[in-house]
């Protein structure tokens, strides 16, 4: 089996047995047992399916938030909502395929969607930068954006970035100011907006479309300020403490639901969102239309003074009491 | 006494705890006294001597001084630490500091090879600051402003809550106010050490600035040697203008992260301020001792000063 994480293999080596089993049934066919060992072997998969995943760690969780076959950003935008029509280009520079946007509806609700979006296959992989944009592509959201607001349609964002891409012509034309100016203008999008990590929220290239009324993230997704690679090497001079700079950083959904980081954690099926992209996307749907209704409630001036309290309230500090 | 931050937006009035500080505002301690540092440094004579690493000139301690740490013979900058800065660019005894005792909290108990809170007290007592950052309010050549000098000695300059809660806090204050911002950067980027309530500090600055520049504020940016990651990535590219001093690396990215991404060789001058002067991010590189009067200048021009 392709794509098979370490901690998947029970589950994968019962699998096996089970298709064995199966492939024989003609010559069990008057084996009475036949029947019974099957079920007693799909059993021992819920079990051990529900042991594993009831106690991930934080690496294993990074490891299913970048897992190959989970849904991407079109995946959701093309299952979830309806109508997609793909709106493309920065109009200073390029059209960076690493983030794509456009209209589309929401259970018949108009939004702008936009998402950072990875490659499915190497050559996907190349065409989309592996999901990693450049300032076109946070230009080309911010460009989105500001039609949305024009228009009155609310904004969905869909976060899936290993972090924006750290090369020469990234830098050339600042990426850091193309991020930075997409932090102060959503501050002040006067439509809702709501952001979902739906597997990498690789720091500032995550958060560059990520400020908005509510911060939602998958069961298995996660939000950090670095990689855990990155972390390590930095930290622990040595790659191979990933694993505890992952639990460092404490960037599980839970631990920013936690924290007051995120909103809500969507759930996802058990084994994770790429072993049932259908349940996934079902389930991104109803909370994303719940939130978008509520948002909606919400006079306009109120959803953007809630929006500036959210992200002011962010932060631990030791403050000593006024005398 | 650890707490969430409560404050609500300080679009229209800043909670009165913010100004007048609810810390007497005490002026910002004078100019050390030269005749105690010349002795502390007859005790140490090696301390007399500073080599500049671009020019190789071997530079007096206290000519350097004069010149603002920077080497007369190449123009070289030399760190300056945020009370220096300060100094320098704020009129004699108008500084009044805001929020000096906001100090950072280890909230994740990161589990690292030292612990941040050990981390902490180390860089508090090398650096004698609090974090990574001096706020407050003064004159410059009688202009009031609101001001926010980084210190990159306390922990490269990174942000974490203090840092990020500081400086929203000045721009707010300059939002009720009425009055710029300045800003002068010298950071490695987000703190690992706070995970997340760090990233988010980029998001709370910036927030900041849109209700500074919706009133139509000016914030002047400046960038000193060096201004990278997140930092770059929030308040430093956001300023009306974004000047830097000579020679500052600044970027988003390390040089080495690029290199091992890429795999290719990086331009010559590559993430330097004259690179990205030609690059059309800066809108000037000013040197340290034209520094006040460019600002001077410049904010009276915005403000319609004759
Ligand atoms: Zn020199």
């Amino acid at each position: 089996m392709k794509h098979l994480l370490e901690f998947e293999k029970p589950i994968a080596d019962l699998q096996r047995k089970l298709d064995e089993l199966r492939s024989h049934s003609e010559d069990h066919k008057l084996d009475l047992n036949f029947e019974e060992e099957v079920r007693c072997i799909e059993t021992k998969i819920e079990e051990t399916r529900r042991q594993i995943y009831a106690q991930l760690t934080p690496w294993q969780r990074v490891q299913l938030a970048r897992h190959p076959k989970r849904p991407f950003s079109l995946d959701y935008i093309h299952r979830a909502f309806t109508d997609f029509s793909e709106l493309h280009g920065d109009r200073l520079f390029a059209d960076d395929r690493a983030m794509v946007g456009g209209f589309a509806r929401l259970g018949g609700r108009r939004v702008m969607v936009i998402g950072t979006q990875k490659g499915r296959d190497t050559k996907e992989n190349i065409a989309r930068n592996f999901g990693s944009a450049h300032p076109e592509g946070y230009r080309k959201a911010l460009r989105l954006m500001r039609m949305a607001d024009k228009f009155g349609l609310p904004i969905i964002t869909l976060i899936d970035t290993a972090g924006a891409y750290p090369g020469i012509g990234a830098e050339e034309r600042h990426i850091a100011e193309a991020i930075a100016v997409n932090l102060r203008e959503m501050t002040l999008l006067g439509v809702p907006t709501i952001a979902v990590v739906i597997g990498e929220g690789g720091s500032g290239g995550a958060l560059g479309i990520g400020v908005c009324d509510r911060v939602l993230i998958m069961e298995n997704a996660y939000y950090s300020v670095i990689s855990p690679e990155g972390c390590a090497s930095i930290l622990w001079k040595d790659r191979s403490a990933t694993e505890k700079a992952a639990a460092a950083l404490r960037i599980t959904a839970n631990d920013l639901l936690e924290f007051g980081l995120v909103d809500e954690i969507i759930p996802e099926p058990l084994g994770g969102a790429h072993t049932d992209h259908d349940t996934s996307i079902q389930s991104l749907r109803t909370v994303l239309i719940r939130h978008l209704d509520e948002l909606q409630a919400v006079p306009n001036e109120d959803r953007l003074r809630n929006r500036y309290a959210k992200f002011r309230a962010h932060g631990r500090i030791l403050e000593p009491v006024s005398a | 006494m650890v707490k969430p931050n409560k404050r609500l937006p300080g679009l229209e009035s800043t909670p009165a705890a913010v100004t007048p500080p609810r810390n007497a505002p005490a002026p910002f301690p004078a100019k050390p006294k030269l005749s105690s540092s010349r002795k502390r440094r007859r005790d140490i004579p090696e301390g007399l001597w500073n080599k500049c690493p671009k020019c190789e000139s071997m530079l007096y301690d206290k000519e350097l001084e004069t010149l603002l740490n920077v080497c007369p013979k190449c123009d070289h900058h030399f760190s300056f630490s945020a009370k220096e800065r300060i100094q320098q660019l704020i009129d004699a005894e108008t500084f009044v500091e805001t929020h000096p005792h906001l100090s950072s909290v280890d909230s994740l108990q990161f589990t690292g090879t030292s612990s941040y809170a050990s981390k902490l007290d180390k860089h508090k007592k090398t650096t004698g600051l609090h974090d990574a950052v001096i706020t407050g309010t003064g004159n410059l050549d009688k202009h009031k402003i609101a001001l926010a000098v980084m210190d990159f000695s306390f922990l490269g300059g990174s942000m974490g809550s203090v840092v990020g809660e500081k400086i929203t806090r000045i721009i707010e204050l300059a939002t009720s106010q009425k009055i710029p911002v300045l800003i002068v950067s010298s950071s490695g980027g987000a703190r690992m050490y706070e995970g997340m309530f760090s990233l988010m500090q980029m998001a709370k600055t910036s927030a900041a600035l849109a209700y500074h520049a919706q009133k139509k504020l000016p914030f002047i940016s400046i960038l000193t040697h060096p201004t990278t990651a997140g930092v770059m990535a929030s308040y430093a590219s956001l300023g009306d203008l974004i000047i830097s001093e000579p020679q500052a690396m600044i970027g988003f990215a390390g040089p080495r992260v690029i290199k091992d991404t890429t795999q290719a060789e990086l331009p010559p001058g590559f993430q330097t301020a004259e690179f990205l002067l030609e690059r059309g991010l800066l809108d000037a590189i000013v040197k340290r001792s034209e520094l006040k009067s460019y600002l001077s200048h410049t904010i009276g021009f915005l403000r319609g000063e004759s």
